[in-house]
């Protein structure tokens, strides 16, 4: 293999794991403060891309215009299901609130395939990100720069929110212990509304850069997508968001070296996923960068 | 027996109650034939459940009556999973009884749902392309041709037409018709090249996959003449995108699969230049029956038809025919009837059916050209 070869091969890795890790940011957060497996999230990453979809398709929006509002839709929607789906459960088993999610994801998968049909849809992709540029002979999209450095801000910015602010101290103190952290005067609804609004906003962020990358959207899009972000997450270390993001560059880079190196194995790529993850499961069972520590299921 | 048991239930008169005026007596419900289509009408093959829908609806507009009885078509959504297609053909077969059942489109769900059927011994007319859809089986009939002709077509069209001397193949590895159609492709191009070697790489993805620049990155490296791209039409439209973007100036080359207007709608420029085969043509139909069909499908849908709306509507006017002909409902007579099928005259051709359940019909070329597919040939089986 070259030098420009392996350099390309590293380029796509770097793409594919920051939207990994993008998507597994939101996952991981809602599971680190709510102890909750969203399974919906996959499917809010979907709406994230359909409402985008819609903003320029029927709206006729500017583009900017148009993933602002999806952004804001999806946040809106995303505590909204909390507030039906969730909240009436919270004293409720953990598996009722687990099955209330996949509840709440084939309702609206279902919904998104009453409204569009079935059949993929071609998402519009705004000149500047379908642009290439070519540095020797590699050739590296503008969308791929614009996955990595919205990442790395949403990350930087995630931290911020919970390390440094006030409602982030709260979800951080939730996380630790739900009923005394309720003892304490912290308003619980309004913080597991704001993980909500702000893991639904990560995922419609997600949707709508998956949508730029690959620009076909349909209502089953989400599954795989959730697939990988749920293993990126607990390859990290589930709850950890340095984790997730490390999680799914790992994935990123396991998949497309193996196609890198081992050409004829290329069918086997999404099976490396999880060879991957039952590999550091069993050396470390907390993920990479889990912490130690009773987890209370 | 029956008479008493009437007697015994019929309740006793109560001289209170008004007396009711005498209800007309129901006319016998007429009986309907039921007609089962189960399709992927979600999921990655969405688009090819949607084209077969519309042939199938049209036919079934044209010919709502049987034997002077009413039709009823029932579509059933096999969510374009392999599981969900045994279920969903299981669903036709045990609750709504159907006689016959046209699709599916996608050869794995096909192979999936036909172990059903094949057991129950229903006749089933599928849209799809892999040898083992129809390899020893009694109870299918197909009016498409096979993925060992289509790769032979698509190889040979890229030595004779393009003159290409080197290939590379990029697979579907979860889906037969892809790996047939790679298989195919591949020994046809090696014997016309007359060099083992001339397949400089053979990689493959996943259904479901979105991102192919790893394996693109790969067959850019073996510097290729043409690609072969065996897959569904999202899939090809994404990949070509991704070739584009990465610099690949390559010709790339698919097969029937591709024909659905998502390859152009998502593919935008990328996809200008693509070759793909098909089974049917506007330009190419010739018969007075395919002109009215045309016309008929222009009316109603506002736009060309495409193979897979005329292979579906093919479908049902064929199995229409044959219970015509048998005069009889009967699911193994039907298929009786259908697999000795003789100079029936379709919309996609004269197909006579084989002993395997296979007609023998010729393959069209079309290639992508602003925006649109157009018919560059028609290749007959040789």
């Amino acid at each position: 293999m070259t030098l420009d070869m392996f350099l390309q091969h590293l380029t796509n890795a770097v793409s594919l794991g920051a939207l990994y890790a993008l998507v597994a940011i939101g996952y991981t957060m809602v599971y680190g403060i709510l102890r909750l497996i969203n399974f919906a999230h996959g499917t809010i990453f979907t709406i994230g891309a359909y409402a985008a979809f819609m903003g320029i398709a029927i709206f006729n929006l500017q583009w900017g215009i148009t993933y602002i509002l999806a952004i804001c839709f999806t946040a809106v929607l995303g505590m909204a299901t909390e507030k039906v789906a969730y909240k009436p459960l919270r004293d409720a088993p953990r598996i009722s609130v687990l099955i209330s999610a996949i509840g709440v994801s084939f309702l609206m998968e279902n919904l998104l395939i009453i409204f569009f049909g079935g059949r993929p849809k071609p998402f519009f992709r705004p000149p500047i990100f379908t642009q290439v540029l070519e540095i020797g002979a590699i050739m590296i999209p503008v969308l791929s720069f614009a996955i990595i450095i919205v990442s790395a801000i949403l990350l930087v910015a995630l931290t911020y929110l919970l390390y440094r602010t006030k409602p982030g101290t709260a979800m951080r103190a939730l996380a630790n212990d739900f009923e005394t952290a309720r003892l304490m005067a912290i308003d619980v609804d309004k913080t597991v509304a704001l993980t909500f609004m702000v893991g639904s906003s990560l995922a419609a962020v997600g949707g709508i850069l998956w949508a730029l990358k690959f620009p076909q959207i349909n209502p089953t899009m989400g599954g795989f997508p959730g697939l990988k972000a749920f293993v990126a997450a607990v390859l990290g270390g589930i709850g950890s968001i340095p984790g997730a993001t490390v999680g799914g560059l790992i994935l990123g880079l396991c998949e497309i070296m193996l196609v890198a190196f081992l050409p004829n194995l290329s069918g086997y790529r999404d099976a490396v996923a999880f060879v991957a993850l039952i590999t550091v499961l069993l050396l470390k069972p907390t993920g990479l960068l889990g912490e130690k520590g009773q987890v209370k299921v | 027996m029956v008479a008493g048991c009437g007697q015994q239930s019929a309740p006793a008169p109560k001289p209170a109650e008004p007396a009711k005026p005498a209800e007309p007596p129901k006319p016998a419900e007429p009986e309907e034939i039921r007609i089962g289509s189960w399709q992927p009408f979600t999921g990655a093959l969405a688009a090819g459940g949607a084209m077969n829908k519309e042939g199938i609806d049209m036919a079934f507009e044209q010919r709502p009556k049987i034997l002077g009885k009413p039709v009823k078509v029932i579509f059933s959504d096999n969510k374009s999973d392999k599981v969900e297609a045994a279920n969903s053909m299981a669903r036709l077969i045990e609750q709504d009884k159907v006689v016959a059942v046209l699709g599916c489109y996608g050869s794995s769900l096909a192979i999936a749902g036909l172990n059903v059927s094949e057991k129950a011994g229903i006749p089933m007319i599928p849209d799809a392309s892999n040898p083992l859809v129809t390899e020893g089986r009694k109870f299918v009939t197909r009016l498409n041709y096979q993925d060992p002709f289509a790769g032979k077509v698509m190889a040979k069209y890229a030595v004779d037409k393009l003159g290409a001397k080197t290939a590379a193949i990029i697979q579907d590895v979860a889906q037969d018709y892809s790996v047939g159609l790679a298989q195919f492709f591949r020994k046809e191009f090696t014997k016309l090249t007359n060099n083992p070697n001339s397949i400089v790489a053979f990689v493959s993805y996943n259904t479901g996959d979105q991102d192919f620049t790893a394996q693109l990155t790969f067959v850019k490296s073996k510097k290729p003449d043409v690609i072969f791209v065996p897959g569904y039409s999202a899939d090809g439209a994404l990949l070509a995108k991704q070739a584009r973007e990465m610099g690949i100036k390559t010709p790339l080359v698919g097969g029937d699969a591709w024909e659905a207007p998502e390859l152009v709608q998502i593919g935008g420029k990328a996809v200008e230049g693509l070759i793909f085969c098909s089974h049917f043509a506007v330009e190419a139909a010739k018969t007075d029956k395919a002109k009215k069909f045309i016309d008929d499908y222009r009316k109603k849908y506002n736009k060309d038809p495409n193979c897979y709306a005329a292979l579906a509507y093919d479908a049902y006017n064929l199995v229409a025919d044959k219970l015509e002909e048998i005069k009889v409902v009967d699911p193994v007579k039907l298929n009786t009837a259908l697999r000795s099928t003789k100079n029936w005259e379709g919309v996609t051709g004269t197909i006579s059916i084989d002993e395997t359940g296979n007609p023998v019909k010729p393959a069209i070329i079309f290639q992508v050209k602003g925006g649109k597919f157009v018919y560059m040939d028609t290749i007959q089986p040789w």
